[in-house]
């Protein structure tokens, strides 16, 4: 007999397939012809509903079907970031489906059902269960991806997206597979009891090949490749999405992995995939042309940046919490980058390339204005998010004597600066190539904007709270 | 009412107020008249505010004034703590004094996005103070980045030709530097668990932290590498002449009014505040690098065809004065180097806004393409030779009592310095003397520079009260000199430098009286506790 209690440990996630499978079914009974938006509207509806639940499972902390799941306040605040991003994405998505002229009820459908998967890996404490998790939310994101069907690259992203990432998952259940082997279960307390007392070879190889599969799907170097292919070709809405929701949770589950194992061996795993993410992610993004994939490389680098503050070994606490905070400003800022980019792209995405943002400060002073204020909190600037993420990173790495990766990081994020400032560059200090008014951003994606840039202000002037609760999660990790 | 009731937040309501009137900006419709009064008024109101800072400032009195110490961030220990002392108190009001000057310079030449250019204005003013002001180390790096914005914004959109260029140069100068100086922060707040001036100063002084060699030199170079691409010392200080040249007249007159002496208050306060020992290791090669930018400054600034690029060389060769009266260590080098950062604030800033104002006619900074400009413009021209005298240093002017106060330091330092520092005055007086004969003496070569209206009220309403400040300056000296005497004592007395009264020097009695004994060997270890008052 199941406890109700294990019912409302996960009870966001229930809410959210219920919506899901709402939308999906409500959509063959509109009209060919009809407006769809009520679709969308639902979803926000469930988002909404799904963040109230996490609110009301927040009170009710402890472990659920048979140690499958923990609610703690980790997971709490995973689950809180994942289902801001995936209301943001559907904000977004209001305008961009019905420019973009793509079936409704799949896309929320999916976008619901790849949050329900978003929200157990922040909360699964069982391998197996991890495993699971993982995979819904990324088959959801491998068929989003390929959404715009009319456009090769689009399809590309999403073969692309999926082959790998198939891949990568493979690895990450061979890990499993052996780490059950070596300690005998597939729970992350028990294999942490079990290791405590030395670890077996085969932990340390099972721990590297979880790495590699997580690894793959936050898009840390070496295994970023597929990473500016699939944000150039896939939907823009999807593309905020996925380099925000679905990475924060495998950042969850490789900081659940790492630290609540107490694994063995994989500081120097972390070391180097930080430097390596932080250096090709800046470096290749340097030399883009199209805004898209220099977020995409953006989108590397940042998750070098985070890795740092998982080397912070020495004083877990502050790694973690810095870990976390980091994530949830990157989401702020990154998301809010992608809102601009998707309303601006336009249709067909045909303005992604950094010319076409030539004078945009003129042209819409707003639009402008918003993303050089993402753009300024992805570089770093104070009384940003990004600031505060990056500060804690590096005071971690410092507080842990990890001086080299320090430097390399600051040295990595003046660097990156040049490439953020150049569109800002193009959109204040370039003269327009069309007087074109840009079309006006209608209440969803506004609404999607205001979101992020409110979150990436509050973050970047008021951070107490965020990262108390940040520590206080670290805390519940450890112990 | 009791005005002196206000000053716990008087530091505060300064600072942030132009950010409140950028807020408001930003839903102003767009009038162009209107937004521009409304800055105007904003930048006055400013100003007259940051009055009530010298009016209540109490000379004699230790440690930091107007003080406000809340807990702002809690992990890390970040707290919003501000307070001024002599040094900073007068680059607080040269600031906000500067700025209704600015926005009237501005009044025509921009005419573009109005809107923007002052909310940029605006946001840029509280930056400034904010350097200023800030207590904490980490609110002392959040407002230093937040200059960079707005400034790199205000010459990439508004500015010349090249302004993109000048721009993204300017802007990846700084935040690289300051990327070293964030470093050096992080880690003092590692060792000490505060981000607090006054504590770390402490903590140091008192050797409860202990540096070993190699830290206090990494730390010591991670802020001056900051200050000194601000400054800028030779030969960091490329950007410079890029930025002047190609910024709009405000920019210009922000810039080397006060984001310049950003550099130079930071390594006054913090290089030499927190880390005495180092800097008097280090004194001699600092000491040959403003020299050499003092004379490799004045020399390039002779041969310059651009007005403005002129004015940016000697920017160069008077921030070397400043850099050098700092690293004498001597009480006298000091009092001239806070002099001469108000000094230079005022007669570059002018100088700047005279450049803008024929620029505003003519559009052309080159030098040949001007003469013979006194007989058509005579006011003009007179207010440009009083400037001119000012930046000079011809006694009875402003810049006469700093470069005098910084070369007398350098010789107490050693003669050599003195020695060589002084010929700088020989060259400015050779290029800014040779720059007005050709702009304004001779013939009027170009027909069209016959016919060039005079400066109008407005532009003699901007020009007026700094070409009264450097009369006053240069006569009056001590109004400014009892704060900065005093926190220059305090300054000289950490570091082990020589203390000496400056009311003997100018001849005037002074109400400074202690520690005209102190003694230069144990008083970089003693001072602190009871000195700085927490």
């Amino acid at each position: 007999m199941i406890p109700s209690a294990d019912y409302i440990r996960i009870l966001p996630e229930i809410v959210l397939a219920i919506f899901g499978m709402i939308v999906m079914v409500a959509d063959p009974f509109f009209d060919e012809k009809s407006d769809r938006h009520a679709l969308g509207v639902v979803s926000a509806i469930g988002l909404v509903a799904a963040l109230g639940a996490t609110f009301y499972m927040a009170q009710y902390p402890g472990t659920a079907f048979f140690n499958m799941v923990r609610v703690d306040a980790f997971s709490v605040f995973f689950h809180v970031v994942a289902i801001l991003v995936s209301l943001a994405a559907v904000l977004m998505s209001f305008e961009y489906v019905e420019r973009q002229k793509i079936r409704h009820g799949e896309w929320y459908g999916l976008i619901l059902l790849g949050t329900v998967g978003m929200g157990l890996m922040a909360s699964a404490i069982e391998l197996v269960m991890i495993f699971i998790a993982l995979e819904i939310s990324s088959i959801a994101t491998y068929i989003l991806a390929g959404f715009r069907r009319n456009a090769a690259e689009s399809s590309e992203s999403s073969l692309k997206y999926f082959l790998l990432g198939s891949f990568a998952t493979a690895f990450f259940l061979y890990g499993v597979a052996l780490m059950f082997g070596a300690t005998g279960s597939t729970n992350v307390d028990m294999i942490g009891a079990s290791l405590r007392n030395g670890a077996p070879t085969m932990a340390y190889l099972a721990m590297a090949l979880m790495f590699v599969g997580i690894g793959f799907k936050v898009a840390t170097a070496p295994f970023q490749v597929w990473t500016p292919d699939v944000y150039e070709g896939a939907p823009t809405p999807i593309v905020a999405l996925m380099s925000s929701g679905p990475k924060a949770a495998a950042f969850a589950v490789l900081l659940r992995v790492l630290f609540g194992t107490q694994a063995p061996g994989w500081f120097w795993l972390v070391w180097v995939s930080a430097v390596l993410s932080m250096c090709l992610g800046n470096l290749g993004a340097l030399v883009q042309s199209n805004v898209k994939r220099m977020l995409a490389y953006s989108s590397i680098a940042h998750a070098g940046y985070l890795l740092v503050a998982f080397a912070a070994v020495r004083h877990t606490d502050a790694g973690i919490s810095a870990a976390m905070f980091y994530a949830a400003s990157y989401a702020a800022m990154n998301v809010g980058a992608f809102a601009v980019v998707s309303h601006f792209a336009s249709l067909g995405e045909r303005y992604t390339y950094i010319d076409a943002y030539a004078g945009l400060g003129r042209r819409s002073p707003i639009l402008a204005g918003l993303l050089t204020l993402f753009l300024l909190s992805l570089i770093g600037i104070p009384f940003t998010g990004g600031f505060f993420a990056k500060f804690y990173v590096f005071t971690a790495a410092l507080r842990s004597e990890l001086v080299g990766l320090t430097i390399i990081g600051v040295i990595n994020s003046a660097v990156a600066a040049y490439y953020y400032l150049r569109l800002i560059v193009y959109m204040y200090m370039r003269e327009p190539l069309t007087d074109e008014p840009v079309v006006p951003v209608r209440f969803g994606a506004g609404f999607a904007m205001a979101m992020c840039a409110a979150a990436t202000i509050y973050l970047g002037v008021l951070p107490n709270r965020v990262l108390g609760y940040a520590l206080e999660s670290a805390r519940t990790l450890v112990r | 009412m009791n005005t002196a009731s206000f000053n716990p937040y008087i530091l505060t309501l300064v600072t942030f107020l132009p950010t409140l009137g950028a807020v408001l900006l930003l839903i102003f419709p767009r009038r162009e008249r209107d937004i521009r009064w409304f800055a105007l008024a904003i930048s006055l109101i400013t100003f007259l505010l940051s009055l009530h800072l010298p009016w209540h400032y109490r000379n004699g009195a230790e440690g930091f004034q107007y003080e406000l110490d809340k807990a702002w961030i809690t992990t890390p220990n970040i707290h919003y703590h501000v307070g001024v002392d002599g040094i900073s108190l007068w680059l607080v009001v040269l600031t906000t004094f500067l700025m209704p000057i600015c926005v009237l310079a501005s009044w025509k030449s921009i005419h573009d996005r109005v809107k923007e250019f002052f909310i940029l204005m605006l946001l840029l003013e509280t930056a400034m103070i904010g350097v200023f002001i800030a207590l904490d180390l980490f609110l002392f790096y959040f407002f230093w980045e937040a200059t960079l914005i707005p400034m790199a914004l205000l010459i990439g959109m508004y500015g010349h030709e090249r302004r993109i260029y000048a721009a993204v140069k300017f802007f990846l100068f700084t935040m690289v530097a300051s990327v070293f100086m964030l470093a050096a922060i992080i880690w003092l707040y590692a060792k000490t668990g505060s981000f607090d001036f006054v504590v770390i100063q402490q903590m140091i002084a008192s050797g409860q932290l202990t540096l070993s060699s190699t830290a206090a030199l990494w730390l010591f170079l991670g802020f001056f590498v900051a200050f000194a691409v601000k400054v800028p010392l030779f030969p960091l200080h490329t950007w410079l002449p890029d930025a002047h040249v190609e910024a709009p007249t405000a920019g210009s007159i922000l810039l080397a009014g006060v984001l310049l002496k950003m550099g130079t208050y930071g390594l006054l306060r913090f290089n030499l505040g927190l880390f005495p020992d180092e800097a008097h290791r280090h004194q001699p090669w600092i000491m040959a690098l403003a020299l050499i930018g003092i004379i490799y400054g004045a020399l390039v600034a002779m041969v310059q065809p651009n007005m403005k690029k002129l004015i940016a060389y000697s920017s160069v060769s008077h921030l070397g004065f400043v850099v050098l009266g700092i690293f004498s260590f001597t009480q006298l080098g000091i009092d001239g180097a806070v002099y001469q950062m108000l000094n230079h604030g005022v007669s570059t800033g002018a100088l700047f806004l005279l450049a803008g104002q024929i620029y505003d006619r003519r559009h052309t900074y080159e030098i040949k393409d001007y003469g013979g400009l006194a007989t058509h413009m005579p006011v003009y021209a007179t207010f440009f030779l009083v400037i001119t005298l000012s930046s000079i240093g011809l006694p009875l002017l402003n810049g006469f009592i700093g470069e005098f106060l910084i070369l007398a330091g350098s010789f107490q330092a050693k003669a050599v310095y003195g020695i060589l520092g002084a010929t700088g005055v020989i060259w400015s007086a050779a290029y800014m003397l040779w720059l007005y004969q050709r702009m304004f003496y001779g013939n009027v070569t170009h027909e069209v520079n016959a016919t060039l209206r005079d400066i109008d009220g407005r532009e003699r309403t901007a020009v007026w009260p700094l070409a009264i400040a450097s009369v006053v300056m240069g006569v009056a000296p001590m109004v400014w000199m009892n704060a900065i005497d005093a926190a220059s004592v305090r300054v000289v007395e950490h570091t082990g430098g020589q203390v000496q009264q400056i009311g003997e020097v100018l001849g005037t009695g002074t109400p400074t009286n202690h520690l005209n004994q102190a003694q230069p060997d144990n008083a970089s270890s003693q001072p602190s506790a009871e000195e700085h008052g927490r």
